[in-house]
């Protein structure tokens, strides 16, 4: 792979992708009002849960703080990359126009992944930033560099999990068309990754970490960042992700053959 | 000798067909129990096309020439047979491979809805590894060939039909391509842009001596610019050779419009032992075939007062649309 290609193909990508975006001013603007608002509310609503009993799952708060941070900065990187994208795999395959993202001398992976950018789920990531930084401040977690490795480890491996996750679904619209459902449950399951997963019972802690690892994708990165995670639940997220990853990219190598185009 | 750039040996493709009754009934039965089958589209076909080559596929909606474009240009996997174009197969897409072909589809677009026309040139440019210098000296290059120069920074939105068909050429040869498969470039476009986008394809085939293979439901599209034609009758091929022999064997008639001096010559024309189709006072109209029209115009000219005379082809899309109904054509 040419990676100096890639790089300037992806510069051209965010240029151009933005520069889409911005024709529509008001459509910026609505985006971040919606992003800040669903913050508040996400925060009272766990508030409210906090209010009569001060621990959650064995969580305080502050501690649960976290989860939501990350749980806004991954939403973020999901409107910013994977949403404008990879829900225009859906479209591609219905009206055909997959056919010329094929026919480029690029990896089609790469291009329907990465092709489009939503600047405003930018401002959602810088958004939980803010709220992560409030949180460990709050929590007075100390700032060293093992903490930032694991912690980079582990949200890296969540977005991972998270991509592969919808690319995999996304992907299944090969053979049936339309799959806008899927999607949506898959979100409405990421909302689950609001809260911790102590606070779930046994068979639901079991059925989010094995079958729809949404326990991989917030609780395990927000171990970390209090100091409660085991290495072998960290080792456990990258083996998770590195797997996710590689099923996702044969699965669509293998879908890829089946694509019959739309009729003209 | 000129090589052959395409080669494709006893080429099938099958698709597995869903099937669904009318009605509620029906819905509800397809949507538990699906039904489907496997219809074989492209049955056992073989040809071969030289570099430089234009080749029109003619045929009926739905008897199989996109899906054979699809093949060729790597997007469709085979179910039987081999091709070969420029020596790759195409359905492994290489580099090497797409960097020569290019596939524009008049009823689908890949420019930034969004954006003018440019911006997409030059994320073209960056995908076929192209220096912006290099770029920008193509796309000078194929706007002159096109006559587009402003067009280029207008939003793709708010440009007409003509307009953004032409700077979707633009977007899909900035990569100079040597083979082009084109679906229905003209769809949609009015006269001109049709004459405009023909004149320009015959330019870039000359200038580049570049491959095309041409679908069209235009015959003057295909008249224009294809010297070969491959007929697609149901998914087999039903000829494949020369257009103008293809016309001389389904037209061998030319209809002949003579305008006498006086009645009486037209009256003496008519019992003369030629085929009438109609006559009008000094006016009559007879069929002559095409291998004895110099001998018998000859005649006519010396032996009757003729004021005036024209030869009318037959309307090309009425001979043409023979083809399509038509299984099996042996010239």
């Amino acid at each position: 792979m040419n990676l100096r290609k890639y790089l300037k193909v992806y510069k051209k990508f965010l240029h151009t992708s933005l520069a889409s975006e911005l024709e529509y001013k008001t459509n910026i603007l609505v985006d971040l009002i919606t992003a800040i608002l669903s913050l508040v509310g996400s925060i009272f609503l766990l508030s409210i849960f906090f209010q009569n009993n001060g621990y959650i799952g064995g969580w305080k708060f502050e501690q649960a703080l976290i989860i939501q941070a990350i749980y806004t900065i991954l939403n973020g990187i999901t409107n910013t990359w994977f949403n404008p994208n990879l829900t225009e795999i859906v479209k591609h395959i219905r009206e055909g126009t997959l056919d010329f993202v094929l026919l480029k001398p690029i990896d089609s992976q790469f291009f329907i992944s990465l092709k489009k950018i939503n600047p405003s789920g930018i401002l959602e990531v810088m958004l939980g930033l803010l709220l992560l930084f409030f949180c460990i401040k709050i929590n007075q977690i100390n700032l060293n560099l093992s903490f930032l490795t694991l912690s980079s480890i582990t949200i890296s491996c969540s977005i991972c999990i998270l991509y592969s996750l919808w690319f995999f679904i996304s992907t299944t619209t090969i053979w049936f068309v339309k799959t806008w459902n899927a999607i949506e449950v898959l979100r409405s399951f990421l909302y689950i990754g609001r809260f911790p997963l102590n606070s779930f019972s046994f068979s639901l802690r079991i059925f989010f970490s094995v079958f729809i690892p949404i326990a991989f994708i917030t609780t395990i990165p927000s171990e970390v960042f209090l100091g409660l995670s085991v290495l072998w639940k960290i080792l456990l997220e990258v083996i998770v992700a590195t797997i996710f990853l590689i099923t996702s990219r044969k699965f669509w190598l293998f879908a890829i053959k089946f694509y019959s185009s739309a009729s003209s | 000798m000129v090589q052959n750039i395409i080669d494709v040996r006893n080429l099938s493709k099958s698709f597995d067909i869903s099937s669904k009754e009318p009605g509620l009934k029906g819905t509800i039965k397809h949507f538990f129990r699906r039904q489907t089958k496997s219809l074989k589209v492209i049955k056992d076909i073989s040809f071969e096309i030289k570099e430089g080559e234009i080749v029109g596929f003619l045929g009926a909606n739905g008897a199989g020439k996109t899906t054979i474009l699809k093949m060729l240009c790597g997007l469709i996997y085979p179910s039987e047979g081999s091709i070969l174009v420029s020596g790759h197969l195409p359905f492994r897409r290489k580099e090497n491979f797409l960097k020569n072909i290019t596939l524009i589809m008049g009823q689908k677009q890949q420019l930034i809805w969004d954006l003018p026309p440019i911006e997409s040139f030059y994320l073209n440019a960056s995908i076929y590894d192209l220096d912006k210098f290099e770029a920008k000296k193509r796309i000078k290059k194929l706007s002159e060939m096109l006559e587009i120069d402003e067009e280029l920074f207008i939003p793709v939105r708010k440009l007409s039909l003509g307009q953004r068909m032409k700077s979707e050429l633009l977007a899909a040869l900035i990569h100079e391509p040597n083979i082009l498969f084109l679906d229905e470039p003209t769809l949609g476009l009015d006269i001109n842009a049709q004459r405009n986008l023909r004149k320009f394809l015959q330019r870039y085939n000359k200038k580049t001596n570049a491959t095309i293979c041409l679908t069209s439901h235009y015959m003057k599209d295909i008249t224009s610019l294809c010297k070969r034609v491959i007929c697609v009758h149901e998914g087999a091929i039903s000829y494949d050779g020369e257009l103008d022999l293809l016309l001389k064997k389904l037209s061998p008639v030319k209809e002949i419009l003579i305008v006498c001096r006086s009645e009486e010559d037209a009256i003496k024309l008519e019992n003369s032992g030629f085929t009438v189709k109609n006559k009008i006072k000094n006016e009559i109209t007879i069929k002559i075939e095409n291998n004895s029209i110099t001998s018998s115009l000859k005649t006519i000219l010396n032996n009757f007062d003729i004021e005036d005379l024209f030869i009318n082809e037959p309307p090309i899309d009425e001979v043409i649309g023979k083809v399509l109904i038509k299984k099996d054509y042996d010239i």
